[in-house]
């Protein structure tokens, strides 16, 4: 069961569709686009040796520095695809339209990549401080052979789910196995049974969480009318360690987690289960609530446009992890050991936004 | 139970106060203020870095590095008369590198973290070879032993564009050895320390030298 769902998310791709940019076009017809797969877990550059044929002998002349953009919105490449690609396309595209561009790297927005090792070491740092997060120390990356690393390196860039559960159980991380015993009544949640028995002895109880927020604004029928990003600062980043905190009988969930990290949208009253979430969608349909108000709160400045404001009855519209939109009272132990990355974070996508009701409650 | 070398993040904010404090109460020194920038990557919560910004560099004849900021109101600091002329020579020839500094909080190694970015005076930004020269000796080396362990560039958790960042992941370590163990007792002795002890070797890894009264001042 475990490994089933390990699986998934190792063989989770989404279908590119890449353009070349209008400003490198040297040909005509411009070149036409290049169709290629890309693994979830993977990095943009990886993709670079597959679509650099397509476009050779296309380009202006010049040296290549390969970086890509969304509507504009050049990509992180040290974030997985995957969870580009669930951060922003609230609603998927299919395949999603990507525009490549080999010339005026956009330095002040993208770290360099100078080459496969810059993604790399993005990739080995990043293991190095969840393993920090997990084991309360590195020592197990810091004091991995070459070999390993390397080994390590080679199964994300080809998709080796085998090869790479090798080598990171060098790593001697456990798996979280916490409170899952409590949990025993709801729904068609996998078990996770076998697990409890690990136990978290060795673990300091943190678990390694890269949470995304942005902030859709007001959501009617379904989530696509969200307006494309014009720029990161739209979205807050928040890299910081989830603690289990034991409650006597109480399962910890993905609820739970999102809590610890998101307090201000639990205030008091139980603003969002998923029993609430499932309303609101299902809520007839807002007969469009004059949403004016919204502009003012859409702002691209960071200090505006951030979820902040909370004056305007905001609520997390819909948490995706991997591509999946998990119930919220799913045990965060099954939610991190199977939906995590490779580098052992579990990147969390929270949209944030004012459905239709609570916009009319505040005109 | 023995100190571990880590702050939490009260713990980080009441040591941030008294660096700031400090600083601002030296009576000798040529460098700007650190001030504390408030932010919140969630809603709601309060959060900040510190920031210590436009330290100019000049370059020295024998090839040490100076800071002073950019007001050209430079006393001194340690400085003999000698090379402090050769520092505004080079003024002239428009070769300062201009430094900002950052400090943030890591929640995930629970120490502060050095995040830095370097200019020219016309604004071009400075490739890591410029800040190279930049460099003593020691950190050099490490540098080039260690290119993707010690200095590399990373997106600034706050502001989310590329910054360089000197690598905490050993930080709470040899932290615990400054204080060697004895300090477990006064916690928040240690608070009011930590900083200015961290600041002197980060500083020194990349050549921002901290006037040593900072240190004076707890002794």
């Amino acid at each position: 069961m475990e490994e089933e769902a390990v699986k998934y998310v190792w063989e989770g791709a989404v279908p590119l569709q890449i353009h070349l940019h209008e400003s490198e076009v040297t040909t005509s017809p411009p070149p036409p686009p290049s169709f290629v797969l890309a693994p979830r877990v993977g990095y943009l550059p990886l993709l670079v040796p597959l679509i650099k044929p397509h476009f050779h002998g296309m380009l202006p002349p010049g040296v290549d520095t390969v970086w890509f953009d969304y509507n504009g919105l050049p990509l992180k490449w040290n974030i997985p695809t995957g969870v580009l690609f669930d951060l922003l396309c609230v609603e998927p595209e299919r395949p999603w339209n990507l525009t490549v561009h080999f010339r005026g790297y956009p330095g002040e927005i993208l770290i360099p990549c100078e080459s496969e090792d810059s993604v790399k070491w993005s990739f080995i740092n990043s293991l190095k401080e969840a393993v920090y997060i997990i084991n309360g120390n590195s020592k197990t990356v810091m004091n991995m052979s070459q070999a390993d690393h390397l080994e390590l390196w080679r199964s994300i860039v080809k998709g080796n789910m085998e090869s790479y559960l090798h080598v990171s159980s060098k790593l001697k991380l456990r798996t979280v196995g916490e409170d899952l015993k409590a949990r025993g009544t709801s729904s068609s949640q996998p078990r996770q049974s076998g697990e409890a028995d690990v136990g978290v002895p060795s673990r300091t109880g943190r678990i390694p969480v890269r949470l995304y927020i942005r902030n859709i604004g007001e959501v009617h029928d379904g989530l696509e009318d969200a307006r494309a990003i014009v720029s990161w600062d739209e979205i807050s980043y928040i890299n910081r360690p989830v603690e289990f905190h034991k409650e006597e009988g109480k399962p910890f969930t993905l609820q739970s987690a999102i809590k610890t990290l998101l307090p201000e949208f639990f205030n008091g009253e139980p603003i969002l289960n998923d029993q609430q979430l499932t309303d609101s969608e299902t809520d007839p349909k807002c007969e469009d609530c004059s949403g004016k108000t919204e502009g003012e709160e859409e702002t691209s400045d960071r200090k505006n446009g951030e979820p902040s404001c909370l004056a305007v009855k905001e609520s997390i519209q819909l948490i995706r992890i991997q591509g999946i939109e998990p119930d919220w009272d799913v045990p965060f132990s099954w939610v991190v050991n199977n939906l995590m990355h490779p580098e052992h974070y579990l990147h969390v996508c929270a949209f944030i936004g004012v459905s239709p009701n609570e916009g009319e409650r505040r005109l | 139970m023995v100190w571990d070398g880590t702050l939490t993040p009260d713990e980080f904010e009441a040591a941030a106060r008294t660096l700031c404090e400090r600083w601002s109460s030296l009576t000798v020194s040529d460098l700007p203020l650190w001030t504390f920038i408030n932010t919140s990557s969630s809603p709601s919560k309060a959060e900040f870095y510190l920031s210590l910004e436009d330290v100019y560099r000049f370059k020295n004849s024998d090839g040490v590095a100076n800071n002073m900021k950019g007001e050209g109101t430079c006393s001194a600091d340690e400085v003999d008369d000698d090379k402090y002329a050769t520092a505004l020579a080079v003024t002239c020839n428009q070769e300062a590198h201009v430094y900002d500094f950052h400090i943030v909080y890591s929640f995930s190694y629970r120490v502060p973290v050095l995040y830095f970015r370097g200019r020219r005076i016309d604004g071009q930004p400075l490739e890591l070879e410029d800040i190279e020269k930049d460099l003593p000796q020691y950190a050099l080396r490490t540098l080039r032993e260690s290119k993707w362990t010690f200095i590399t560039w990373e997106d600034h958790p706050y502001l989310h564009r590329p910054w360089y960042m000197l690598h905490p992941c050993g930080t709470s370590e040899w932290m615990k050895l400054l204080y060697n163990g004895e300090a477990s007792a006064v916690k928040d002795a240690v608070i009011q320390q930590y900083l200015a002890c961290w600041l002197s070797v980060v500083g020194q890894a990349i050549g921002l030298r901290i006037p040593l009264e900072l240190h004076n001042k707890f002794l």
